[in-house]
């Protein structure tokens, strides 16, 4: 239900409503219980609920995020978010920008535009306060009558059996009793379910301190990102000023390991740093008021195993991130993306439980990059050591005047989608066949312009819904084969993607086809006439050939699913 | 591409005057600074990661107690 009028998602609550498996006897069972509707578990069961899945999802809560937190959204997301069917939301109500600039003392040394990549339909990123996210997820869970939410269900006991795993959950009417056959535990960082079962994660905790501030001010001042060094309003730390929608605006304060937490928490210790930020800028006289605010001290860290038996973790539970990057939320989404269609697989039976420990495989090695890119970042920031701070300052000191230093600079790698270059679903290409490596095995495919067969001018990744997909480049019969190839599999949409109108041989009355408008699909994928990629259902390549035969997409196929006789041809 | 260890310097010298001569009247804390904004442009010189990691190791050796 969407509610009237403007709703402030802060002090939002969800109503708890007793279900039918309190009390029940026998317990009740089911496919899959996710555990936490965070961005991730709602992610989730959405992507389930869209794969066909019923699904539980519990939470202990009754409201969104408390404060902001995760601001900065990723195109892959968005990507992900548009599948799901609430990506436009978040792209109308979001602050796009796409400069930033960065200070070093009290001088601008250079500023960077990162203007967004032509012929892709998503930004590099939004701003957009998280609780706005977990809002629209949850209305788009509404829509889905597949997804059972119950929000004020806590999880408080966990017993692990071979087949399955019974969960004690905790409600405003006493525990009751859930029995799942897998269970996701998208329980936040300091998931209990992790603790219930005896795990732990490992990593490094930086000691510093940073004071998150979101303060709400009406201010002539582009939606640009800034960053300063060393600013002489906040000496020997580092601040951080971005933009949010609702004129709300991030502003980050290295605070040093030595600061007071409930001392620099207090709005009398708060409002004099922002008073110093803005006297030192043009916006001198902007009034403020303070919206949330907390003192965070970040770690890397994450659990080595993602799957425990038929308990699975994903997002923050399973790996805790510094926000230099914004890797947390991001990567979250994409590890629900990534065990959405295997579980949904295996548990319609179409594919074998131990399709499940791909997505270990595949997502672990992808925390440890996004653990290693937010390490580096933090360590850029926050130097530990004499030598490590007379390098930055070397390098922020030279960019003021050589552009090679520039790049060195790090405020913050923007989070890309990991290429699961060592996944064993990836059937590799044949040697005798080259293609640009760009969209090897393991990319995500990426975004492009076509005109649909009716006319219509879309983009690409529009075009994949939530099945396999064989992209099949200027060759309908080799198409219209493929298609009938491996309906006894998994479904399998067959695209067609047909060279710019300007070629000789075009036909847009096929259905199911749609118009290279451009020539940046040919050239994104390096298609030739024949070429064939195939697709996962969250749309990372697995397989791609020149001109395969019916054997050897079958065989890839298979392979992508975990069942055997997938050895490439 | 390795890292070259034969001499190579065209003028050994006048480069090793200059290099003296950069860091007068500098206290400890600037030269360390200029010596690190020094490195930066020179790695960015060679640009290649695998000379620069020898560079590296052949450095450290020398701060190792035994080392080579
Ligand atoms: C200051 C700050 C800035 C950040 N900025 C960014 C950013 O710009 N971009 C980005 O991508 N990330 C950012 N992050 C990280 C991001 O907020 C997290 O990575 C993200 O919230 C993780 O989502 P999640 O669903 O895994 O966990 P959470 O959001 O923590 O959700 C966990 C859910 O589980 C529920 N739960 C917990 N225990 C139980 C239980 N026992 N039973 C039932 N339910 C339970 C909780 O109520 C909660 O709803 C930032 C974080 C911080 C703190």
């Amino acid at each position: 239900m969407r509610p009237h009028g403007p709703v402030d998602f802060q002090t939002r609550t969800y109503d708890y409503i007793r279900s039918p498996d309190q009390g029940a006897e026998p317990t009740a069972r089911h496919p899959v219980v996710v555990v936490g509707a965070g961005p991730v578990g709602l992610t989730l069961a959405i992507d389930l609920a869209q794969h066909q899945v019923p699904v539980v999802l519990l939470d202990k809560d009754d409201t969104l995020s408390t404060g902001s937190r995760a601001i900065c959204f990723a195109k892959r997301t968005l990507e992900i978010f548009d599948r799901l069917g609430c990506g436009e939301r978040m792209v109308a109500k979001g602050v796009s920008w796409s400069v930033g600039k960065v200070f070093f003392r009290d001088e601008q040394i250079f500023s960077f535009n990162l203007l967004p990549k032509a012929g892709q339909q998503r930004p590099a990123f939004i701003n957009l306060q998280q609780y706005y996210v977990e809002a629209y997820l949850v209305e788009r869970v509404a829509e889905l009558p597949l997804i059972d939410l119950r929000w004020k269900n806590e999880v408080i006991g966990v017993v692990r059996h071979a087949d399955h795993a019974v969960l004690t959950v905790q409600t405003p009417d006493g525990p009751y009793q859930l029995r799942a056959d897998y269970v996701a535990a998208c329980d936040g960082s300091r998931s209990a379910i992790r603790e219930l079962i005896g795990q732990q994660t490992s990593g490094r905790v930086f000691q510093d301190r940073f004071l998150i501030a979101d303060v709400k001010m009406k201010l002539d001042h582009p939606a640009e990102r800034w960053f300063w060094f060393d600013p002489s309003f906040h000496p020997h730390q580092s601040v951080l000023l971005h933009k949010q929608p609702d004129d709300v605006w991030r502003i980050d304060f290295q605070l040093g390991w030595d600061a007071n937490p409930d001392e620099e928490k207090k709005p009398e210790n708060i409002i004099p740093r922002v008073q110093a930020l803005l006297a030192n800028s043009t916006m001198k006289d902007a009034q403020f008021e303070l919206e949330w605010a907390s003192v965070y001290t970040f770690a890397c860290s994450r659990m080595e195993r993602f799957r425990h038996g038929r308990v699975i973790f994903a997002g923050d539970s399973a790996h805790a991130l510094s926000p230099f990057g914004a890797r947390g939320a991001n990567s979250g989404v994409q590890d629900a993306e990534n065990l959405a269609w295997k579980l949904a697989l295996v548990v319609s039976n179409q594919a074998p439980d131990a399709l499940l420990d791909t997505y270990g495989e595949e997502r672990e090695p992808a925390a440890g990059e996004n653990i290693r890119n937010s390490t580096r970042s933090t360590d850029f920031i926050t130097p530990k050591s004499e030598v490590s701070r007379t390098f930055r300052d070397a390098v922020l000191e030279l960019s003021r005047h050589h552009a090679f230093a520039r790049p060195l600079v790090n405020t913050g790698r923007l989070s890309v989608p990991a290429i699961l270059d060592d996944s064993p679903l990836n059937t590799p290409d044949a040697p005798d066949a080259p293609f640009d490596p760009c969209m090897r095995p393991g990319a995500v495919a990426v975004d492009a312009p076509v005109t649909l067969a009716d006319g219509k001018d879309d983009w690409l990744l529009r075009q994949f819904g939530d099945q396999f997909t064989a992209l099949v480049y200027g060759d309908d019969d080799l198409a219209e084969r493929l298609q009938v190839a491996v309906e006894d599999l998994v479904p399998l949409r067959v695209l067609s993607v047909r060279a710019p109108p300007r070629g000789a041989t075009v036909r847009t009355d096929l259905p199911g086809s749609v118009c290279d408008r451009e020539g940046l699909v040919a050239e994104r994928y390096d298609f030739l006439p024949g070429s064939v990629y195939l697709l996962r259902p969250d749309q990372h390549v697995c397989a791609r050939w020149r001109r395969p035969s019916v054997e050897a997409l079958r065989r890839a196929l298979k392979r992508a699913i975990g069942l055997p006789g997938g050895d490439p041809l | 591409m390795r890292l070259i260890t034969e001499p190579n310097l065209t003028a050994v010298d006048d480069f090793y005057e200059a290099l003296i001569d950069a860091h007068r009247d500098l206290s400890i804390g600037e030269s360390q600074a200029l010596n690190a904004r020094l490195v930066l442009l020179l790695a960015n010189h060679i640009g290649a990661l695998d000379v620069l990691k020898e560079a590296l190791t052949a450095a450290r050796a020398g701060a190792v107690p035994g080392g080579p």
